[in-house]
């Protein structure tokens, strides 16, 4: 084959030229997107156009020059990093006049631990660390075992952050544990004795309920248990937690808490029951028709007079229950309004094929519902991380309150450019976070796009 | 039954909640640390350091309660409250002690069923200008653009000052105390007034706060002190005499330092004071070293006061009213026999 040669044929490959230089590179990129809007000059009109683009963009490339040199000068040339020998940071900070990155510094341990007891720093970190491992872990798609390190992080983790983070070994009688995995235990047997036909039509129909209600119960109880076992860690009370310590416990309780009873309650919603229907639409217009200030505020001043004054009811749970509560209602409306974009032919589909409320929702209606509303979810879930710094009404700290109410309070640090830095900072940190969340549910969306789209 | 149920334990609770004025030092035995609501962060009065610990003078008489007690002046939990919230919390038992920068009125010690123990700073509305103004009294003041926060009783109080006084004024009041200072710093205004304590910390943000001073005028008298539920005298008086404690101390020259030699001194004033002489602590419900105890771990009032909000600190506070009756000032204490 190769030993015929005919001299019209090429043997090598011609030397490959670049591209026309008008079709790529700085220049072509400049007349694409930026020129041709206003080099149309063929008409009074079209010449109009186009001066009033170049003046647009004039005024915007200098206001961003502006915003972007002011912010430089502030964080950077007019920064502070360091503090001279035998000078306050407050008057390093002071002199220069710029940002005064050494307060942050000094500050770094209230805004992510609080007021976390020194010793015990670890276990945060490794609170923080495992959260860090299992969301990447469940985000990256590659990964072995997703579902059940999901599942491990919606179940374990919760148990193991809360023995970590207060210490566990929580007082409680065994006796009444005992009694009450009893009742959950012998609940279960009779929703399986139900379940094959013992007792009759009548209590078979409730067997499903028997077993979830006995199945809470014991996993109840369980939990109890665990959280009652002395690991020998020294407690630390809530009202030392802080910084970002808070924020994130607060929005991920939120989070998980009201996924699910959105969910529940979306479905109450729309209910034939009118007594669920009912209990659901009240649940739901009562928490929506207050702010979410005002339920803080509430459980802050008004729930102590109601208790007896030794009950230590808990501040941040205080907080973590109001929290949970309110954004469920917000979730099942925006559940709801995935429910309702279903056609009804998916319903009666279910139906025809002999399928159980419960397995229709969980095979049809809701994987389709859900895929829907995930700009809606996501929506919430950001708006509740943000809402997370309403807790400095009860006195909390959150990353914000850890800057605005322990950091810029100390005598030592007060200084002109103190607070602006510190909310640079803080701004930084809720934009990264809640900019993931973003990203993450586009690419969900994306992932799980099944073609409904018109 | 269920409801009926939850309608006594309501009930049972409501009236526990009446009763939780009685022993409260009983209550604070038991639990083995004192209670104290404290303010959000106000610099040298309660703020936090680097760690999250509390300190500030309105701290330091809390820490004199726990080590009257308990002989550990770190036996504290504090509870940061806003301003809403600090009476209730007192009152639902929350706390045990307020000690929250919050003015002593009459309103507050006969409507509230609520006790002052005592006066631990006497702060009042100051006035600070630049020094390049050339002013040396408030009375010079006429014409002057004046910076405060809105809706405060300082906005009331500055207003009736130059009314009273038949001067001018336009007064520029701004929400939020950050952006007061800025206004006041870019010269929006001559004036920038509120409490003195609280022109101390504000000064410091201004670019240049040597080139400022406050002004001799105090135009408003602001008692702070700690605050106890009424109805519970034994209480009441372990926060009142731990406090004149100090000032005593303070008085007869016992400080921290040297608590442990003056148990030998000869001074009977002193000796009664160290728990060495008399049954003083046991009478109240106490151990007799129970003031021993406040200034070994706090230290006296003019201890305190230099390491929070003195001269010494960033504060830069000179005593001025809050020097001992003997110095001049007002802080006096009925002795201890």
């Amino acid at each position: 084959m190769t030993d015929r040669n005919f001299a019209y044929v090429r043997t090598e490959e011609a030397p490959r030229m670049p591209p026309p230089s008008d079709t790529h590179g700085p220049v072509h990129w400049l007349k694409e997107n930026i020129l041709s809007t206003m080099n149309d000059f063929s008409s009074p009109a079209k010449t109009v156009k186009s001066v009033v683009m170049m003046l647009l963009t004039v005024l915007s490339v200098l206001s961003a020059y502006a915003v972007i040199s002011g912010m430089l000068t502030f964080l950077v040339v007019n920064g502070t990093f360091s503090i001279p020998e035998g000078v306050s940071g407050a008057d390093a900070c002071r002199e220069n006049g710029g940002a005064c990155w050494p307060f942050i510094a000094a500050k770094m341990r209230l805004m992510i631990y609080g007021a976390y007891p020194g010793e015990e720093l670890w276990r945060v970190d490794v609170v923080y660390v495992l959260l860090a491992i299992g969301i990447a872990w469940v985000v990256w798609e590659k990964a072995p075992a997703r579902g059940l390190v999901g599942a491990l992080m919606l179940t374990a983790y919760p148990i193991v952050a809360f023995i970590l983070l207060t210490g566990g070994a929580l007082e409680g009688s065994w006796g009444a544990k005992g009694v009450w995995a009893v009742i959950g235990l012998a609940l279960f047997g009779v929703g399986i004795a139900a379940d094959k036909g013992v007792g009759g039509e009548a209590l078979n129909a409730f067997s499903g309920a028997f077993k979830a209600i006995g199945g809470l119960l014991v996993g109840i109880v369980l939990v109890g248990a665990i959280f009652s076992i002395e690991f020998g860690l020294e407690p630390v009370r809530t009202s030392l937690w802080g910084g970002l310590l808070v924020t994130f416990v607060v929005a991920l309780t939120g989070i998980v808490a009201s996924l699910p009873l959105g969910i529940v309650l979306a479905l109450g919603r729309r209910s034939q029951l009118p007594v669920v229907r009912m209990l659901s639409v009240i649940f739901i217009e009562f928490w929506r028709g207050v702010p979410l200030i005002t339920v803080l505020f509430m459980s802050s001043v008004m729930l102590p007079f109601f208790l007896p004054p030794d009950t230590e009811f808990d501040k941040l749970l205080r907080a973590l229950i109001g929290v949970a509560l309110f954004s469920s209602a917000y979730m099942a409306e925006v559940v709801r309004g995935g429910l309702q974009a279903i056609g009804k032919g998916q319903y009666e589909g279910g139906m025809s094929l002999g399928l159980s409320y419960w397995q229709q929702m969980r095979l049809i209606i809701l994987p389709q519902a859900l895929v829907l509303v995930i700009p809606g979810i996501v929506n919430s879930f950001i708006a509740l991380f943000k809402d997370t710094t309403l807790v400095l009404i009860i006195g909390l700290f959150d990353l914000l309150g850890a800057v605005q109410n322990q950091a810029l309070k100390d005598p030592e640090w007060i200084n002109p450019t103190a607070g602006t830095t510190g909310y640079i900072v803080v701004a930084f940190m809720f934009w990264v976070f809640c900019f993931g969340m973003s990203r993450y549910s586009q690419a969900m969306e994306r992932k799980l796009y099944r073609g409904h789209k018109r | 039954m269920k409801k009926l149920a939850f309608i006594g334990a309501l009930a049972g609770a409501g009236l526990i909640a009446g009763m939780a004025s009685a022993a409260t030092l009983d209550d604070v035995k038991a639990k083995g640390f004192v209670q104290c609501g404290v303010s959000q962060g106000l610099p040298g009065f309660s703020n936090q350091n680097d760690a999250g610990e509390w300190s500030g003078i309105d701290v330091a008489v809390c820490r004199a309660v726990a080590a009257a007690i308990f002989g550990d002046a770190q036996a504290t939990r504090f509870t940061p409250l806003s301003a809403k919230e600090r009476f209730t919390a007192l009152s639902s038992g929350e706390i045990d002690i307020l000690s929250r920068n919050t003015t002593w009125t009459m309103t507050r010690d006969t409507q509230l069923g609520l006790n002052f123990a005592g006066t631990n700073y006497y702060d009042g509305q100051g006035m600070m200008v630049p020094k390049a103004l050339g002013v040396t009294s408030a009375l010079e003041l006429s014409g002057a653009a004046i910076c405060t926060n809105t809706g405060t009783t300082t906005e009331l109080n500055i207003t009736d000052f130059f009314r009273a006084n038949n001067m001018d004024f336009s007064l520029i009041a701004i929400e939020n105390s950050d952006e007061v200072v800025r206004a006041y710093d870019s010269g929006r205004c001559d004036v920038f007034t509120t409490d003195r304590s609280g022109l101390a910390a504000e000064r410091l943000k201004l670019t240049a706060p040597d080139d400022h001073m406050v002004l001799p005028e105090i135009i408003s008298k602001e008692p702070l002190g700690p605050v106890v539920r009424q109805g519970d005298d034994q209480w009441f008086n372990i926060v009142r005499w731990s406090f004149f404690a100090m000032i005593n101390a303070e008085e007869l020259g016992v400080s921290s330092e040297n608590v442990d030699e003056m148990k030998s001194s000869d001074n009977p004033n002193i000796q009664r004071l160290v728990g060495v002489d008399g049954n003083f602590g046991t009478e109240m419900g106490l151990t007799n070293d129970w003031a021993y105890n406040i200034i070994k771990h706090v230290g006296n009032y003019g201890e305190v006061y230099e390491a929070t909000v003195g001269p010494n600190t960033p504060l830069k506070l000179e005593r001025g009213v809050n020097a001992l009756w003997s110095k001049g000032g007002l802080q006096y204490a009925p002795p201890i026999r």
